[in-house]
């Protein structure tokens, strides 16, 4: 069962909250005691999605959360917007496969820079992503 | 107004990365340093990234958008001082930074910097690589 320590929500609208996101999760991983490596790479995945979350979802908001389960404490993601979906999930988690005239990276990036990864989405109707980095022992 | 300061030193252009960038402030940069490549005929762009905690997807196509423009106007650029998190998390990423080259710090950034724009002759090469 996992428990939530700490919740906040941030409002994922301009580029200048896609930063207020990156160092809240700087913060957080940092107060959980994520190596700087660990923290670099979750808040590199933040940014990722927050800008996916303006770019492809018209904007949206981003629920960061200290998390623990059996002993375990980790830092939980969780970016939700009201955008057209993601038609066809499989293709865009392909490295490389961008509609937006981006690199491709940012969804296979974010997955391998996190330790949980998962995508819901339902065309017409939003999007929601959750990313899961626990504290390495 | 937010901006990051361009200098220009000998024959390069120097910019040192001081804040937590936001899209658009970084999309600006690379239009500046475009209009000052050619006002100051600059043969070389130093970009200075010791004090970034992060290179994500963007900020990377932006340095690899900067080179590509600086080699059609005649310039060559170096990237320098990328964190040693920082590069661990571009790998994983799965961003190459194309057409970029590296050095590990600024004194040896401009070396580079002179020693490509040496081997070319003063008055540039055209399109030689």
């Amino acid at each position: 069962m996992v428990q939530v320590e700490r919740n906040s929500t941030l409002e994922v609208r301009t580029p200048e909250d896609v930063v207020k996101v990156r160092q809240e999760v700087r913060n957080r991983t940092a107060a959980v005691g994520f190596s700087l490596v660990d923290q670099t790479k979750f808040v590199t995945a933040a940014s990722e999605i927050a800008r996916n979350t303006i770019d492809h979802g018209g904007g949206g908001v981003a629920q960061i959360e200290t998390i623990n389960t059996a002993g375990r404490r980790g830092v939980r993601l969780i970016f939700q917007d009201q955008g057209p979906g993601i038609a066809d999930i499989k293709l865009a988690m392909q490295d490389g496969y961008s509609t937006g005239g981006g690199l491709g990276m940012g969804m296979p990036g974010s997955k391998r820079l996190s330790n949980e990864f998962y995508v819901e989405s339902t065309p017409g109707q939003g999007t929601r992503v959750t990313l899961v980095r626990w504290k390495s022992n | 107004m937010e901006e990051i300061p361009i200098l220009k030193v000998g024959r390069c252009l120097l910019v040192s990365i001081q804040i937590d960038m936001h899209d658009r402030l970084a999309m600006a940069l690379q239009d500046d340093l475009t209009r000052r490549l050619v006002e100051t005929r600059a043969r070389g762009v130093l970009i200075d990234i010791s004090a970034l905690d992060l290179v994500d997807s963007f900020i990377g196509r932006m340095l690899s958008n900067i080179a590509a423009m600086a080699r059609v106007l005649d310039a060559h650029t170096v990237v320098v001082g990328m964190r040693p998190q920082v590069a661990i998390t571009l790998v994983e990423l799965g961003l190459t930074l194309t057409g970029i080259q590296t050095a590990l710090d600024v004194d040896r950034g401009l070396a580079l910097i002179n020693r490509l724009i040496d081997a070319e002759g003063e008055d540039g090469a055209g399109g030689a690589q």
